[in-house]
């Protein structure tokens, strides 16, 4: 077993533009790989030289590749976005709780999702279309900025084809878009729910989660059914330092997934 | 197409209102169906109609000059489309057009309002359901003025 205090040399074995800022790295191991992640969880990328930053995995458990995908918003994720098929970089981790604590087998599963949130719950969506029967339905509600800022949407299709019901909505769009224009919570009324068999997994900007959660409780999925990915400063992954303290949680480990019953008091708390 | 009780109470819009009061609203009421394209209203003209979208959907709209028709927002099965004519001018603030086939219940805006005028019951009940649309609108429209996605997201990039 690695330590999680140090990196793993990992190869870019593919890049994969989603927009104009987020890219999808695939990861080769070049020594003993990280530990197997579960969907939801996540692992600090280290561009070396330059820095660390936690990226929740986006690719299908069970593969002894990693993906990523990650919005380019400061120096590492921007060097970490323009990292090229051959490049090393450092992985430790995974870190945190997964969604696997929100098993909906049996039920149906709601994924909601803004802008690059996607990506945390893209594992918890590829396992489920892996597993046909495991649920009774598969729901994706996605929301972006803008059609040009849709990620993965060259898999719609195939996750539709592979029974999973996918809605996607964008805040702003001319008339060349044949799709919805809205906020995601919209689409919530629209998708027949029936609150007693879904378990939801939230997954975007936290203001978004916020009102999605109260939009899903106000159509009667009970809180502890909503589950969201949280994310604060973290830096050590192992609950050590301090930084991505939220209330009484640390959301390296005890997060990122955590259910709103914990969360919805913590979100509310305007912080120093 | 008329419609029954039975078929308008399929709509979200009118759950939980009383058979009698069902009963009058599908008596004003007609089924229609559209094809994707079809142009329900342009911005400007007289708003006389309320519609409880049933399948498809529809886009309202906005001419931009200099820039492309720009989509407002979509309304989809379980929604209400419509809502100008409850207040003076009665004028259509956006155009509406099917994006693709549409299957809806319409009623006539002085239909609708002639049954709130004779039975202020209904019309509390209709007015607040309304109100409930605008105010689901108009949260909406303020999320989206926040333009959540374009911050940097801390989900899975950081700000770093």
């Amino acid at each position: 077993m690695n330590d999680c205090r140090y990196p793993v040399r990992y190869r870019v074995s593919s890049r994969l533009a989603e927009t104009h800022d987020t890219v999808t790295l695939t990861l080769e191991p070049a020594e003993d790989p990280i530990a197997a992640f579960r969907p939801g969880q996540f692992t600090m990328l280290y561009s070396f030289g330059i820095g660390e930053i936690p990226i929740s995995v986006s690719g299908l458990p069970g593969q002894p590749a990693l993906t990523h995908t990650i919005r380019s918003v400061g120096a590492v994720s921007a060097a970490l976005c323009a990292a090229q098929p051959g490049e090393v970089i450092g992985v430790r981790g995974p870190f945190g709780t997964s969604w696997d604590d929100a098993d909906a087998a049996g039920g149906d599963l709601l994924l909601v999702a803004g802008g690059i949130g996607l990506a945390p719950v893209r594992p918890a969506l590829l396992a489920a279309l892996a597993q046909p029967g495991r649920y009774r339905r598969v729901i994706v509600l996605a929301g972006a900025r803008s059609p040009a800022e849709l990620v993965f949407a060259a898999e719609y299709g195939e996750w539709r084809e592979h029974g999973a019901e996918v809605e996607i909505t964008v805040d702003k769009a001319d008339a060349s878009w044949p799709g919805q224009v809205g906020v995601v919570t919209q689409l919530i009324g629209r998708a027949h729910l029936d609150p007693t068999r879904t378990t939801a997994l939230i997954c975007g900007p936290e203001v978004m989660m916020r009102i999605t959660a109260r939009a899903l409780t106000a159509a009667g999925l009970p809180a502890a059914s909503v589950w969201l990915s949280l994310e604060r400063n973290m830096q050590c992954g192992i609950a050590e330092c301090g930084h991505c303290q939220l209330g009484p949680l640390l959301l390296c480990r005890d997060g990122p997934v955590v259910n709103f019953q914990v969360a919805e008091p913590l979100l509310t708390v305007r912080e120093l | 197409m008329s419609v029954t009780s039975s078929d308008l109470a399929s709509h979200r819009f009118v759950a939980g209102l009383t058979q009698s009061q069902l009963d009058r609203l599908a008596a004003i009421a007609s089924s229609i169906e559209l094809t994707a394209g079809s142009r329900l209203f342009d911005e400007g003209g007289q708003a006389s109609s309320l519609w409880l979208v049933r399948a498809g959907r529809i886009a309202l709209d906005l001419d931009v000059p200099g820039r492309d028709r720009l989509i407002v927002e979509t309304l989809g099965p379980g929604d209400e489309l419509g809502l100008s004519w409850l207040l003076p001018p009665a004028q259509w603030q956006f155009g509406a057009v099917a994006q693709v086939g549409v299957s809806a219940f319409q009623l006539s805006s002085a239909a609708v309002t002639g049954l709130c005028e004779a039975d202020h019951e209904l019309g509390y009940e209709l007015t607040r359901r309304l109100l409930g649309t605008a105010i689901g609108r108009l949260q909406a429209a303020r999320i989206r003025i926040l333009d959540l996605y374009a911050a940097p997201s801390r989900i899975a990039g950081g700000s770093s």
